[in-house]
């Protein structure tokens, strides 16, 4: 097997792997306000990914640093042709990654509500966005023989890329809220469970749609891709069947199941071409024509073997280590004073927030 | 302004601010896992608040640094589309390795640092911090060795079919002398600017009567003033070395347009930059720019005027000398804050010495507003380097003004500019408000003890 073509399928890993885990977390970002009716509850909901959604996101960024480093072709027109949506995408990153750390670092209701609402409508953003970028690879944009986007922002929101993104974020809330239910009790659970079978059912229907235009329209029916589809929508539908059942775990790995298979279609349809181009078929950037040359992807593949297990297992540990189920405290931890179980209202909190001061 | 002019401003703007939390983050990652190993091994209570408090401080910092570094990531493919097609080959390969050993191994175990407090046996957790540390120290090794390779391009061939750099040699590009030189030129600089905000911090709880911060201080005053003279020395190295390779980023650092032998240092000019060759030089100390730029007092440093002749030989008609006023005004400005540095380490050191550190309030005033001193000292490192090698993006290989995104027009880069420069002082009026609300607060009497009932161990706690 090329050189080129293990580096197409590592990089379909990564983002695989993105989506799976990142999934989840982007889909409790999104959902933590609406699992949770007070202060407390959405910490806990939030901190059920605390320890783990860091390192999810590496995953994205390995996945386009792979790109750069194996198909430097690819990352070049990708990235420029897709600008304006990944400066979106970047922003939301951004302010997710801070929303996370900022949002308790005050005892204001204000200061912990706009954290809140950030998170949840940049969580929101990113699979959409990012579902609209892959979407767009495979239907194909204005790419001329330069391997040069011709088009301008408008060029990218097909309608494929939209499906494909809208697909995306409902299966990541369906994947964060099976998440939810797994990771926490009582209440919370209760209504997780609720939103998983709601958002199953939903993403279910979306992807089913999804899978008959990528099969009818740009993917055409490839064996591989077709596989994986079965394996996505079989997996969705367990998590559903699972939730309704409470069986978190089996209900959780159906979900998952489900966006990994999509992703693992969506780049089975793509192979070999690795973008698209809809001026010309001639134009379009393959896994062979943008590829680094073999040196440099033997060095990679040797380090990607030594590496990618290792992290691989401390990043096991660390789900194992973390691995049971959150609860909310009857008494707030005494590292966060003056946010009592039940809300203090608006004002009250103003006012000892300055007393703080 | 060109779209280029355009794409480097947003460029120098987002590397530029990026790099105001990264060495905060090495070097305050460094002395955080530094305090709590002295917690471990002495079972000092004081020191576990401590590290608390100054773990704190660190990831108040981290979360910047990180969601910034992504900008950083994204920005070549998406501005300089030409230069990621030309050298992604042998340049993309250390940002892969980065995310692979580096940004895997810092963000796992921050979580499992952060979250595992009394959960994780205590020798582990203390292990998360030090792989934290080794892990934020690891992925500037791996961007110093890519950024290296523009100023001294090696270990590559030009494929002859598609006329893009190649690489053929990986060794060559981590021996890279550049490479080596610039590596721990950047991890002794981090590891004085989180010294410096340690030391700050400590200052103000000190003069505010709170004594347990003076072990911290001291602990701080270790690392830094070694930190500090080890910084200058690899840095005025590397300046030896980057004479050889790039002779006119060195040259114009002292707008030497005429070739010198031996040369003297000026300590400051009227007028200068690139269309006055004659500006009044003030103070000039014999001697010191040969010994700076060739390590011999000497040594001959060829001016501007004569190397712009002998480029326009080798590469063709053009203008390849660099902003002279910015590389003469960055590299002083660099120095004169490194030394003010030392002289504040060294003072601290001496008054440790004389026992008299603790009562020392207008030392710790001082080391307060020191706190901002490294923060210029680094921009105008990185200044001095990234302009001195302009014209070019790749040394010799490939000029600045061809390699940005065909594709991206003038309106589109405006509005990243703009949208990147709001969240951008949003996010710092932010991270310095928390900063100094942490930094102000005093440590607590007493730490929430570790939960009894053992079974509930491995419950993550609610951190956020």
């Amino acid at each position: 097997m090329d050189l080129a073509n293990v580096w197409y399928l590592i990089i379909a890993i990564f983002w695989i792997g993105f989506f799976v885990l990142e999934g989840f977390d982007l889909g409790v970002g999104v959902l933590h306000r609406f699992v949770g009716n007070d202060d407390v509850e959405r910490r806990v909901a939030i901190n059920t990914i605390g320890p783990f959604w860091d390192a999810n996101e590496v995953w994205l960024i390995v996945g386009g640093a792979a790109i750069f480093a194996a198909f430097p072709a690819w990352y070049a027109t990708m990235f420029s042709s897709l600008y304006l949506a990944l400066v979106l995408v970047l922003v939301a990153l951004i302010v997710r990654g801070v929303a996370f750390e900022f949002r308790g670092k005050r005892d204001s209701q204000r200061w912990r509500s706009g954290w809140s609402w950030a998170l949840t409508i940049s969580s929101a953003l990113v699979p959409l966005l990012l579902g609209v970028g892959v979407g767009d690879l495979l239907v194909g944009l204005p790419i001329d023989a330069d391997q040069n986007f011709t088009g301008t922002f408008w060029n990218l929101l097909t309608p494929y890329g939209l499906l494909t993104g809208v697909t995306l974020l409902v299966l990541c809330l369906a994947d964060g809220a099976a998440f939810l239910a797994l990771k926490t009790t009582d209440d919370i659970r209760e209504r997780s469970r609720a939103l998983a079978v709601r958002f199953g059912i939903i993403g279910l229907i979306l992807a089913v749609l999804w899978v008959l235009y990528t099969v009818l329209g740009p993917g055409g029916p490839k064996p591989l891709a077709l596989v994986f589809m079965v394996v996505a929508a079989l997996g969705i539908a367990a998590g559903v069947l699972y939730q309704t059942k409470g069986r978190d775990t089996a209900a959780f790995t159906g979900t998952a199941l489900g966006i990994g298979g999509a992703v693992a279609a969506l780049f089975a349809s793509l192979f070999p071409n690795v973008m698209v181009s809809s001026t010309s078929a001639a134009n379009n950037l393959t896994v062979a024509n943008a590829s680094s040359g073999s040196y440099a992807l033997t060095i990679m593949t040797v380090v990607a073997v030594i590496m990618f297990p290792i992290v691989l297992a401390y990043q096991i540990w660390n789900y194992y280590v973390f691995r049971a189920r959150l609860q909310a405290p009857k008494e707030l931890v005494a590292d966060v004073p003056g946010l009592k179980r039940d809300v203090p209202d608006a004002g009250k909190d103003e006012t000892s927030d300055r007393q703080h001061q | 302004m060109s779209n280029v002019d355009l794409a480097r401003l947003q460029f120098a703007m987002t590397s530029i601010y990026h790099f105001l939390f990264v060495p905060l983050t090495i070097g305050l990652a460094f002395l955080t896992a530094i305090l709590q190993t002295r917690w471990h091994r002495s079972g000092d209570p004081n020191l576990r608040k401590l590290t608390r408090f100054f773990g704190n401080l660190l990831l108040i910092n981290i979360a910047i640094g990180v969601v910034t570094g992504l900008v950083q990531e994204f920005q070549f493919g998406m501005n300089w589309s030409e230069y990621s097609r030309f050298v992604g080959d042998v340049f993309g390969a250390p940002l892969a390795m980065e995310g692979l050993a580096a940004f895997f191994l810092e963000s796992t175990f921050l979580g499992l640092w952060l979250f595992g407090w009394d959960r994780l046996p205590k020798k582990l957790h203390l292990a998360c911090i030090w792989l934290v540390s080794i892990g934020s120290a690891l992925s500037a090794l791996f961007i110093i060795a890519a950024n290296s390779w523009m100023q001294n391009p090696v270990g590559y061939q030009i494929n002859d079919q598609n006329g893009r750099a190649q690489l053929d040699d990986v060794v060559a590009i981590f021996t890279n002398p550049v490479f080596i030189n610039a590596y721990l030129h950047v991890l002794f600089a981090s590891a004085v600017t989180g010294a410096v905000m340690m030391l700050g911090v400590a200052g103000y709880q000190i003069r505010k009567g709170n004594k347990q911060f003076l072990t911290a201080a001291k602990t701080s005053l270790v690392v830094l003033f070694p930190s500090i003279i080890l910084a200058m020395g690899v840095g005025s190295e590397l300046g030896v070395i980057e004479a050889t390779y790039q002779p006119m980023k060195i040259a114009a650092a002292e707008a030497q347009w005429e070739t010198c032998q031996p040369c003297s240092f000026s300590l400051f000019q009227i007028g200068g930059g690139n269309d006055d060759q004659d500006p009044k030089q003030i103070i000039e100390v014999p001697y010191l720019l040969s010994i700076l730029a060739t390590n011999s007092p000497d040594g001959q440093v060829v001016g501007l005027n004569e190397l712009q002749a002998q480029y326009e030989q080798e590469y063709g008609p053009g203008y390849y000398v660099p902003n002279v006023f910015v590389q003469y005004w960055s590299m002083r400005l660099m120095a004169y804050t490194a030394s003010a540095v030392a002289l504040l380490g060294a003072l601290g050191l001496f008054l440790w010495w004389r026992k008299k550190l603790e009562g020392a309030r207008w030392f710790w005033g001082l080391a307060i507003i020191g706190i901002f001193t490294p923060y210029v000292m680094n921009t105008a490192g990185w200044m001095l380097t990234e302009n001195g090698r302009q014209p070019w993006i790749v040394q010799g290989l490939m000029k600045t003004e061809s390699a940005a995104s065909p594709s991206v027009t003038a309106l589109e880069i405006w509005i990243s500019i703009i949208v990147f420069a709001l969240v951008y002082i949003i996010l710092g009026v932010i991270w310095a408000s928390l900063m100094f609300r942490a930094a102000r607060k005093p440590l607590p009497e007493d730490e929430p003890t570790a939960p009894d009932d053992k079974s509930r161990d491995d419950v993550p706690a609610l951190t956020y």
